[in-house]
Protein backbone atom coordinates (compact mmCIF):
# COMPACT_ATOMS: atom_id res chain seq x y z
CA UNK A 1 0.00 0.00 0.00
CA UNK A 2 1.49 3.51 -0.89
CA UNK A 3 0.70 6.77 1.02
CA UNK A 4 -1.05 8.66 -2.26
CA UNK A 5 -0.17 12.33 -2.64
CA UNK A 6 -1.95 15.33 -0.86
CA UNK A 7 -5.49 15.38 -2.28
CA UNK A 8 -6.35 18.42 -4.30
CA UNK A 9 -2.68 19.34 -4.91
CA UNK A 10 -1.72 19.15 -8.75
CA UNK A 11 1.99 18.36 -8.63
CA UNK A 12 4.33 21.45 -9.60
CA UNK A 13 4.99 21.82 -13.30
CA UNK A 14 2.74 18.46 -13.84
CA UNK A 15 5.46 16.90 -12.28
CA UNK A 16 4.85 12.88 -10.78
CA UNK A 17 4.91 13.37 -7.38
CA UNK A 18 8.53 12.01 -5.74
CA UNK A 19 8.55 8.74 -4.22
CA UNK A 20 10.49 8.43 -0.89
CA UNK A 21 11.34 5.42 1.14
CA UNK A 22 11.81 5.92 4.70
CA UNK A 23 13.09 3.19 7.23
CA UNK A 24 10.63 1.15 9.23
CA UNK A 25 10.90 2.92 12.52
CA UNK A 26 9.93 6.69 11.10
CA UNK A 27 7.14 4.62 9.12
CA UNK A 28 5.56 3.42 12.58
CA UNK A 29 5.86 7.07 13.80
CA UNK A 30 4.06 8.61 11.25
CA UNK A 31 1.59 6.02 10.80
CA UNK A 32 2.43 5.22 7.48
CA UNK A 33 2.88 2.07 4.74
CA UNK A 34 4.55 2.19 2.00
CA UNK A 35 6.80 4.77 0.35
CA UNK A 36 5.53 8.28 0.28
CA UNK A 37 4.38 9.86 -3.08
CA UNK A 38 4.98 14.00 -2.44
CA UNK A 39 4.64 16.78 -4.35
CA UNK A 40 7.54 18.70 -3.99
CA UNK A 41 8.47 22.28 -4.94
CA UNK A 42 10.92 23.05 -7.85
CA UNK A 43 13.48 22.90 -8.20
CA UNK A 44 13.25 19.20 -6.69
CA UNK A 45 16.29 18.77 -3.67
CA UNK A 46 17.05 17.16 -0.84
CA UNK A 47 15.83 20.30 1.07
CA UNK A 48 12.59 20.65 -0.95
CA UNK A 49 11.79 17.14 -0.10
CA UNK A 50 12.23 16.76 3.47
CA UNK A 51 10.25 20.35 3.59
CA UNK A 52 7.52 18.88 2.00
CA UNK A 53 8.07 15.02 4.01
CA UNK A 54 8.18 17.24 7.15
CA UNK A 55 5.28 19.74 6.29
CA UNK A 56 3.12 16.40 5.80
CA UNK A 57 4.10 13.99 8.35
CA UNK A 58 4.96 16.94 10.89
CA UNK A 59 5.70 13.75 13.55
CA UNK A 60 9.17 13.11 11.60
CA UNK A 61 10.47 17.16 12.06
CA UNK A 62 13.52 16.48 13.91
CA UNK A 63 14.23 12.71 13.20
CA UNK A 64 16.02 12.92 9.79
CA UNK A 65 17.79 16.20 10.18
CA UNK A 66 18.52 18.87 13.23
CA UNK A 67 15.94 21.19 14.00
CA UNK A 68 18.02 23.90 14.12
CA UNK A 69 20.66 22.96 11.55
CA UNK A 70 19.15 21.49 8.99
CA UNK A 71 21.88 18.90 8.95
CA UNK A 72 21.49 14.85 8.59
CA UNK A 73 21.20 13.30 11.59
CA UNK A 74 24.97 10.85 11.37
CA UNK A 75 22.98 7.65 10.94
CA UNK A 76 21.12 8.42 8.15
CA UNK A 77 22.19 8.48 4.63
CA UNK A 78 20.28 9.57 1.39
CA UNK A 79 20.36 7.55 -1.43
CA UNK A 80 19.15 7.74 -4.96
CA UNK A 81 19.64 5.93 -8.23
CA UNK A 82 22.23 2.95 -6.01
CA UNK A 83 24.48 6.29 -5.39
CA UNK A 84 24.90 7.57 -1.96
CA UNK A 85 23.99 11.03 -2.06
CA UNK A 86 24.03 12.05 1.61
CA UNK A 87 26.90 14.42 1.17
CA UNK A 88 25.77 16.18 -1.63
CA UNK A 89 24.60 19.46 -1.09
CA UNK A 90 20.96 19.96 0.33
CA UNK A 91 20.18 22.59 -2.49
CA UNK A 92 21.53 20.00 -5.25
CA UNK A 93 18.94 18.88 -8.05
CA UNK A 94 17.74 15.36 -7.47
CA UNK A 95 18.52 12.88 -10.15
CA UNK A 96 16.05 12.86 -13.06
CA UNK A 97 14.53 9.73 -12.35
CA UNK A 98 13.61 10.50 -9.02
CA UNK A 99 11.99 13.78 -9.93
CA UNK A 100 10.16 11.92 -12.70
CA UNK A 101 8.73 9.51 -9.91
CA UNK A 102 10.46 6.08 -11.67
CA UNK A 103 13.03 5.83 -8.61
CA UNK A 104 12.23 6.78 -5.07
CA UNK A 105 14.40 8.75 -2.81
CA UNK A 106 15.92 6.02 0.05
CA UNK A 107 16.37 7.62 3.31
CA UNK A 108 18.38 4.50 5.20
CA UNK A 109 19.45 4.03 8.65
CA UNK A 110 22.60 2.61 9.23
CA UNK A 111 22.57 -0.70 10.02
CA UNK A 112 22.18 -2.18 13.76
CA UNK A 113 23.55 -5.43 14.89
CA UNK A 114 26.68 -7.29 14.44
CA UNK B 1 -11.59 -0.96 44.63
CA UNK B 2 -7.52 1.01 44.67
CA UNK B 3 -5.40 -0.34 41.22
CA UNK B 4 -2.07 -0.06 40.65
CA UNK B 5 -0.51 0.87 36.98
CA UNK B 6 3.16 0.46 36.45
CA UNK B 7 4.68 2.27 33.61
CA UNK B 8 8.11 0.37 32.44
CA UNK B 9 10.64 1.82 30.20
CA UNK B 10 13.08 -0.81 28.63
CA UNK B 11 15.98 -0.68 25.72
CA UNK B 12 13.04 -1.68 23.18
CA UNK B 13 10.18 -0.13 23.78
CA UNK B 14 7.77 0.88 27.11
CA UNK B 15 5.02 -1.64 29.19
CA UNK B 16 2.19 -1.00 31.40
CA UNK B 17 1.92 -3.45 33.86
CA UNK B 18 -1.52 -3.51 35.76
CA UNK B 19 -3.27 -5.21 38.86
CA UNK B 20 -6.35 -4.63 41.24
CA UNK B 21 -5.18 -3.88 44.70
CA UNK B 22 -4.38 -7.29 45.29
CA UNK B 23 -1.28 -7.21 43.24
CA UNK B 24 -1.40 -11.06 41.92
CA UNK B 25 -2.78 -11.03 38.37
CA UNK B 26 -0.73 -8.89 36.28
CA UNK B 27 -1.44 -7.98 33.03
CA UNK B 28 0.88 -6.82 30.76
CA UNK B 29 0.80 -4.42 27.74
CA UNK B 30 2.54 -3.34 24.88
CA UNK B 31 5.84 -3.07 23.97
CA UNK B 32 4.83 0.89 23.05
CA UNK B 33 7.14 2.39 20.63
CA UNK B 34 8.87 -0.95 20.15
CA UNK B 35 12.36 -1.17 18.87
CA UNK B 36 12.81 2.78 20.74
CA UNK B 37 14.74 3.23 23.94
CA UNK B 38 12.29 4.42 26.52
CA UNK B 39 14.15 6.07 29.20
CA UNK B 40 11.64 7.50 31.15
CA UNK B 41 7.04 7.39 31.40
CA UNK B 42 5.26 8.90 33.95
CA UNK B 43 2.08 9.77 34.61
CA UNK B 44 0.54 13.55 35.77
CA UNK B 45 -0.32 13.23 39.88
CA UNK B 46 -3.16 15.52 38.84
CA UNK B 47 -4.38 13.56 36.07
CA UNK B 48 -3.49 10.00 35.78
CA UNK B 49 -4.99 9.26 32.71
CA UNK B 50 -2.40 11.92 31.13
CA UNK B 51 1.32 9.95 31.00
CA UNK B 52 4.29 11.70 29.17
CA UNK B 53 7.12 8.87 27.60
CA UNK B 54 10.54 9.80 26.20
CA UNK B 55 11.15 7.79 23.20
CA UNK B 56 14.78 8.02 21.89
CA UNK B 57 17.17 6.64 19.16
CA UNK B 58 20.56 6.67 18.34
CA UNK B 59 19.61 6.82 14.29
CA UNK B 60 16.47 9.38 15.04
CA UNK B 61 16.85 11.42 18.02
CA UNK B 62 14.25 12.69 20.51
CA UNK B 63 10.55 11.83 20.30
CA UNK B 64 8.19 12.89 22.82
CA UNK B 65 5.00 10.93 23.04
CA UNK B 66 1.70 11.69 25.43
CA UNK B 67 -1.35 9.56 26.48
CA UNK B 68 -4.56 11.09 27.08
CA UNK B 69 -5.84 8.08 28.61
CA UNK B 70 -3.71 6.21 30.10
CA UNK B 71 -1.56 4.37 27.94
CA UNK B 72 -4.01 2.95 26.01
CA UNK B 73 -2.61 5.37 22.78
CA UNK B 74 -0.15 7.90 22.40
CA UNK B 75 0.75 10.72 20.18
CA UNK B 76 2.81 13.73 19.74
CA UNK B 77 1.72 16.58 21.88
CA UNK B 78 0.04 18.69 19.11
CA UNK B 79 0.51 16.57 15.99
CA UNK B 80 -1.78 14.07 16.23
CA UNK B 81 -1.42 11.00 13.63
CA UNK B 82 -3.90 10.32 11.29
CA UNK B 83 -5.02 14.23 10.86
CA UNK B 84 -3.75 16.87 8.92
CA UNK B 85 -1.88 19.71 9.61
CA UNK B 86 -3.14 22.81 9.70
CA UNK B 87 -1.73 25.15 7.17
CA UNK B 88 0.86 27.83 8.04
CA UNK B 89 4.06 27.09 10.57
CA UNK B 90 3.84 24.69 12.80
CA UNK B 91 2.59 25.81 16.36
CA UNK B 92 3.61 22.68 17.93
CA UNK B 93 7.26 21.27 18.05
CA UNK B 94 7.47 18.72 20.76
CA UNK B 95 10.56 17.26 20.06
CA UNK B 96 12.91 20.54 19.92
CA UNK B 97 15.01 21.00 22.44
CA UNK B 98 17.12 24.24 22.38
CA UNK B 99 19.45 25.32 25.09
CA UNK B 100 19.33 28.64 25.64
CA UNK B 101 21.88 31.16 24.82
CA UNK B 102 23.18 34.43 26.20
CA UNK B 103 20.75 37.19 26.11
CA UNK B 104 23.72 39.57 26.10
CA UNK B 105 25.87 37.94 23.52
CA UNK B 106 24.14 35.90 21.79
CA UNK B 107 26.56 32.85 22.34
CA UNK B 108 25.89 29.63 24.26
CA UNK B 109 25.53 30.56 27.92
CA UNK B 110 28.56 27.96 28.92
CA UNK B 111 30.58 24.82 28.20
CA UNK B 112 31.56 22.14 30.37
CA UNK B 113 34.64 19.57 30.77
CA UNK B 114 34.52 16.94 28.74
CA UNK B 115 35.84 13.67 29.36
CA UNK B 116 39.53 14.71 28.64
CA UNK B 117 39.36 18.03 30.74
CA UNK B 118 38.94 20.62 28.01
CA UNK B 119 35.73 22.28 27.85
CA UNK B 120 32.96 21.30 25.61
CA UNK B 121 29.61 22.78 24.07
CA UNK B 122 26.19 21.68 25.26
CA UNK B 123 24.52 19.17 22.76
CA UNK B 124 21.43 18.08 22.99
CA UNK B 125 21.27 14.04 23.22
CA UNK B 126 17.99 12.55 24.69
CA UNK B 127 15.62 13.66 27.77
CA UNK B 128 16.66 10.82 30.24
CA UNK B 129 13.65 12.14 33.29
CA UNK B 130 10.23 13.48 32.79
CA UNK B 131 8.56 14.82 35.86
CA UNK B 132 4.90 15.74 35.63
CA UNK B 133 3.21 19.09 37.19
CA UNK B 134 1.85 17.96 41.26
CA UNK B 135 -1.19 20.03 40.50
CA UNK B 136 -1.59 21.04 36.33
CA UNK B 137 -1.23 18.12 34.20
CA UNK B 138 -0.23 20.43 31.12
CA UNK B 139 3.09 21.39 33.00
CA UNK B 140 5.83 18.73 32.85
CA UNK B 141 9.53 19.01 33.64
CA UNK B 142 12.49 17.69 31.06
CA UNK B 143 15.40 16.24 32.57
CA UNK B 144 17.97 16.18 29.71
CA UNK B 145 21.69 15.35 28.43
CA UNK B 146 23.75 16.95 27.80
CA UNK B 147 22.59 18.19 30.93
CA UNK B 148 19.80 20.99 31.31
CA UNK B 149 15.89 20.99 32.41
CA UNK B 150 13.41 21.98 29.74
CA UNK B 151 9.63 23.01 30.81
CA UNK B 152 6.69 22.39 28.68
CA UNK B 153 3.01 24.41 29.99
CA UNK B 154 1.52 23.48 27.04
CA UNK B 155 1.40 19.75 27.33
CA UNK B 156 4.45 18.74 25.80
CA UNK B 157 3.59 20.48 22.81
CA UNK B 158 6.92 23.08 23.09
CA UNK B 159 9.40 23.31 25.58
CA UNK B 160 11.71 26.03 26.96
CA UNK B 161 14.67 25.62 29.29
CA UNK B 162 15.07 26.63 32.65
CA UNK B 163 18.47 28.23 31.67
CA UNK B 164 19.37 29.88 35.21
CA UNK B 165 20.81 26.11 36.18
CA UNK B 166 23.12 25.89 33.01
CA UNK B 167 23.76 29.30 33.67
CA UNK B 168 24.31 29.83 37.06
CA UNK B 169 28.72 29.53 36.90
CA UNK B 170 29.46 26.03 37.59
CA UNK B 171 28.61 24.48 34.36
CA UNK B 172 32.50 24.44 33.13
CA UNK B 173 33.14 22.11 36.11
CA UNK B 174 30.41 19.64 35.25
CA UNK B 175 31.34 16.49 33.51
CA UNK B 176 29.97 13.74 31.74
CA UNK B 177 30.08 9.88 33.64
CA UNK B 178 30.25 7.18 31.34
CA UNK B 179 26.64 6.90 30.76
CA UNK B 180 26.78 11.15 30.15
CA UNK B 181 26.21 14.49 31.50
CA UNK B 182 22.64 13.59 31.74
CA UNK B 183 20.34 15.62 34.08
CA UNK B 184 17.97 12.23 35.62
CA UNK B 185 16.42 13.02 38.96
CA UNK B 186 13.63 16.32 39.22
CA UNK B 187 12.03 16.52 42.43
CA UNK B 188 9.04 19.16 43.28
CA UNK B 189 8.28 20.19 46.72
CA UNK B 190 4.87 19.61 47.02
CA UNK B 191 4.96 22.08 50.23
CA UNK B 192 6.39 24.77 48.40
CA UNK B 193 5.71 25.69 44.75
CA UNK B 194 8.79 27.39 44.17
CA UNK B 195 11.18 24.49 45.19
CA UNK B 196 12.93 22.17 42.67
CA UNK B 197 15.44 19.65 43.54
CA UNK B 198 17.99 17.87 40.35
CA UNK B 199 20.59 15.97 40.53
CA UNK B 200 23.24 15.54 37.25
CA UNK B 201 25.90 12.44 36.95
CA UNK B 202 28.51 14.44 37.25
CA UNK B 203 27.71 17.47 38.62
CA UNK B 204 25.90 16.66 41.62
CA UNK B 205 22.67 17.98 43.45
CA UNK B 206 21.16 21.40 42.94
CA UNK B 207 18.11 23.28 44.13
CA UNK B 208 15.92 26.57 43.45
CA UNK B 209 13.70 28.25 45.84
CA UNK B 210 12.32 30.76 43.50
CA UNK B 211 10.39 28.37 40.48
CA UNK B 212 13.38 27.80 38.52
CA UNK B 213 15.35 31.18 38.03
CA UNK B 214 18.01 30.72 40.27
CA UNK B 215 20.07 27.39 41.14
CA UNK B 216 22.52 26.73 43.53
CA UNK B 217 24.68 23.53 44.24
CA UNK B 218 23.95 21.27 47.40
CA UNK B 219 26.75 19.11 47.72
CA UNK B 220 28.45 20.15 51.14
CA UNK B 221 29.15 16.77 53.07
CA UNK B 222 29.70 14.64 49.79
CA UNK B 223 32.68 12.67 49.55
CA UNK B 224 34.26 11.45 46.23
CA UNK B 225 37.84 10.59 46.74
CA UNK B 226 38.04 9.36 43.00
CA UNK B 227 37.53 13.10 41.80
CA UNK B 228 40.41 15.66 41.73
CA UNK B 229 38.79 17.10 44.68
CA UNK B 230 36.86 14.65 46.81
CA UNK B 231 35.06 17.35 48.41
CA UNK B 232 34.30 20.25 45.83
CA UNK B 233 31.15 22.10 45.53
CA UNK B 234 30.39 20.25 42.51
CA UNK B 235 31.45 17.63 40.29
CA UNK B 236 29.91 14.51 42.18
CA UNK B 237 28.82 11.38 40.38
CA UNK B 238 24.78 11.61 41.95
CA UNK B 239 22.94 8.73 40.90
CA UNK B 240 18.96 9.57 42.29
CA UNK B 241 17.96 11.05 45.28
CA UNK B 242 14.84 10.34 46.78
CA UNK B 243 12.06 12.60 49.06
CA UNK B 244 9.13 11.78 51.21
CA UNK B 245 5.99 14.02 50.21
CA UNK B 246 5.44 14.69 53.91
CA UNK B 247 8.82 15.66 54.82
CA UNK B 248 10.32 17.43 51.90
CA UNK B 249 13.14 18.59 53.75
CA UNK B 250 14.51 15.28 54.11
CA UNK B 251 16.38 14.02 51.25
CA UNK B 252 17.87 10.38 50.52
CA UNK B 253 20.91 9.79 48.05
CA UNK B 254 22.37 7.09 46.72
CA UNK B 255 25.52 8.82 45.06
CA UNK B 256 28.22 6.99 42.71
CA UNK B 257 29.56 5.02 46.15
CA UNK B 258 27.69 6.43 49.42
CA UNK B 259 23.92 6.24 50.67
CA UNK B 260 23.61 10.04 52.09
CA UNK B 261 21.24 12.14 54.05
CA UNK B 262 20.43 15.59 54.07
CA UNK B 263 17.71 17.33 57.01
CA UNK B 264 17.79 20.59 55.62
CA UNK B 265 16.90 20.66 52.30
CA UNK B 266 20.41 19.32 50.54
CA UNK B 267 22.19 22.01 52.32
CA UNK B 268 24.50 19.53 54.69
CA UNK B 269 24.25 15.73 53.78
CA UNK B 270 25.84 13.26 56.00
CA UNK B 271 26.57 9.18 55.29
CA UNK B 272 23.97 6.63 56.31
CA UNK B 273 25.51 3.84 54.05
CA UNK B 274 25.85 1.80 57.53
CA UNK B 275 26.09 -2.01 57.19
CA UNK B 276 25.56 -1.88 53.79
CA UNK B 277 27.58 -4.75 52.03
CA UNK B 278 28.74 -2.69 49.77
CA UNK B 279 27.15 1.39 49.08
CA UNK B 280 27.81 1.49 45.26
CA UNK B 281 24.20 1.37 43.45
CA UNK B 282 22.02 3.38 41.52
CA UNK B 283 18.23 3.25 42.61
CA UNK B 284 17.07 4.87 46.02
CA UNK B 285 13.71 5.03 47.15
CA UNK B 286 11.14 6.14 49.90
CA UNK B 287 8.93 3.99 51.42
CA UNK B 288 4.84 5.48 50.10
CA UNK B 289 3.81 6.04 54.42
CA UNK B 290 7.08 5.54 56.77
CA UNK B 291 9.36 8.55 55.78
CA UNK B 292 12.17 6.76 57.68
CA UNK B 293 11.91 3.49 55.63
CA UNK B 294 14.31 3.67 52.66
CA UNK B 295 15.19 1.07 49.92
CA UNK B 296 18.58 0.60 48.14
CA UNK B 297 20.10 -2.06 45.41
CA UNK B 298 23.64 -2.27 46.30
CA UNK B 299 25.45 -3.51 43.31
CA UNK B 300 28.98 -5.08 43.87
CA UNK B 301 31.32 -1.61 42.51
CA UNK B 302 31.65 0.84 39.86
CA UNK B 303 33.17 -1.89 37.20
CA UNK B 304 31.27 -4.65 38.25
CA UNK B 305 27.56 -3.44 38.25
CA UNK B 306 25.51 -6.43 39.41
CA UNK B 307 24.90 -7.58 42.84
CA UNK B 308 27.36 -9.18 45.26
CA UNK B 309 28.41 -13.09 44.77
CA UNK B 310 25.30 -13.33 42.27
CA UNK B 311 22.51 -12.55 45.04
CA UNK B 312 19.60 -10.12 43.95
CA UNK B 313 19.03 -8.07 47.38
CA UNK B 314 17.19 -5.23 48.29
CA UNK B 315 18.38 -3.58 51.14
CA UNK B 316 15.73 -1.83 53.83
CA UNK B 317 16.31 0.61 56.52
CA UNK B 318 13.71 1.39 58.58
CA UNK B 319 15.85 4.15 61.15
CA UNK B 320 16.09 6.32 57.96
CA UNK B 321 19.82 5.01 57.40
CA UNK B 322 22.87 3.58 58.73
CA UNK B 323 20.83 0.23 59.64
CA UNK B 324 20.02 -1.81 56.56
CA UNK B 325 18.66 -5.24 56.54
CA UNK B 326 18.36 -7.33 53.04
CA UNK B 327 15.65 -8.38 51.61
CA UNK B 328 15.50 -11.71 49.74
CA UNK B 329 12.85 -13.49 50.04
CA UNK B 330 11.28 -14.13 46.38
CA UNK B 331 14.50 -13.08 44.82
CA UNK B 332 17.37 -14.56 43.14
CA UNK B 333 19.84 -16.43 44.91
CA UNK B 334 22.28 -17.07 42.84
CA UNK B 335 23.45 -16.40 39.43
CA UNK B 336 22.40 -12.95 39.53
CA UNK B 337 24.41 -10.92 37.55
CA UNK B 338 21.83 -7.68 36.59
CA UNK B 339 22.03 -4.05 37.17
CA UNK B 340 19.28 -1.87 38.73
CA UNK B 341 19.35 1.67 37.12
CA UNK B 342 18.53 4.94 39.16
CA UNK B 343 15.50 5.54 37.61
CA UNK B 344 14.01 1.39 38.10
CA UNK B 345 12.31 1.93 41.28
CA UNK B 346 9.17 3.06 42.41
CA UNK B 347 6.57 2.60 45.72
CA UNK B 348 2.66 2.57 44.88
CA UNK B 349 0.52 4.35 47.44
CA UNK B 350 -1.38 1.39 49.00
CA UNK B 351 -2.07 0.57 52.18
CA UNK B 352 0.45 -2.23 52.94
CA UNK B 353 3.20 -0.46 50.47
CA UNK B 354 4.11 -1.89 47.10
CA UNK B 355 8.02 -1.31 45.73
CA UNK B 356 8.46 -2.51 42.29
CA UNK B 357 11.97 -2.17 40.37
CA UNK B 358 13.27 -3.60 36.84
CA UNK B 359 16.42 -4.98 36.02
CA UNK B 360 18.91 -4.58 32.98
CA UNK B 361 17.85 -8.49 32.73
CA UNK B 362 14.33 -7.94 31.60
CA UNK B 363 12.52 -8.56 34.80
CA UNK B 364 10.43 -6.18 37.02
CA UNK B 365 10.01 -6.88 40.64
CA UNK B 366 7.26 -6.48 43.19
CA UNK B 367 6.16 -6.71 46.26
CA UNK B 368 2.91 -6.03 48.25
CA UNK B 369 4.44 -5.92 51.92
CA UNK B 370 6.87 -3.15 52.18
CA UNK B 371 9.46 -5.66 50.58
CA UNK B 372 9.16 -8.49 52.94
CA UNK B 373 8.85 -10.97 49.62
CA UNK B 374 8.80 -10.53 45.53
CA UNK B 375 8.01 -12.40 42.69
CA UNK B 376 8.55 -11.05 39.16
CA UNK B 377 5.78 -9.36 37.81
CA UNK B 378 7.30 -9.67 33.99
CA UNK B 379 10.15 -11.62 33.80
CA UNK B 380 11.19 -11.00 30.00
CA UNK B 381 11.37 -7.38 28.75
CA UNK B 382 13.91 -6.23 27.48
CA UNK B 383 16.47 -3.98 29.56
CA UNK B 384 14.37 -2.05 32.30
CA UNK B 385 15.43 1.92 32.12
CA UNK B 386 12.92 2.92 34.64
CA UNK B 387 10.00 1.77 36.37
CA UNK B 388 7.20 4.28 37.83
CA UNK B 389 4.03 3.38 39.47
CA UNK B 390 1.03 5.10 39.44
CA UNK B 391 -1.47 3.87 42.38
CA UNK B 392 -5.69 4.63 40.93
CA UNK B 393 -8.39 4.78 42.59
Amino acid sequence: MTAGAAPGKQPPESRPPIRVALPYHLRNLAHIEGDVLLDVATPATIRAVLDALEARYPMLRGTIRDYETGQRRAFLRFFACAEDISLASPDAALPQAVTSGEEPLLIIGAIAGG
Amino acid sequence: MSSVRVLVGTHKGAFVLSADGKRKDWKVEGPFFAGWEIYHLKGSPADPNRLYASQTSGWFGQVMQRSDDGGKTWHQPGVPAGQAPAPGPPTALPNKFKYDVSPETGKPLTTHQWYDGTQHPWEFKRVWHLEPSLTDPDTVYAGVEDAALFRSTDGGENWNELSGLRGHGTGPRWQPGAGGLGLHTIILDPTNPKRIYIAISAAGAFRTDDGGATWKPINKGLRSPYIPDPNAEVGHCVHHVAMHPARPDVLFMQKHWDVMRSDDAGDNWHEVSGNLPTDFGFAIDVHAHEPETLYVVPIKSDSEHFPLDGKLRVYRSRKGGNEWEPLSNGLPEKDCYVNVLRDAMAVDKLDDCGVYFGTTGGQVYASSDSGDSWAPIARDLPAVLSVEVQTLQ
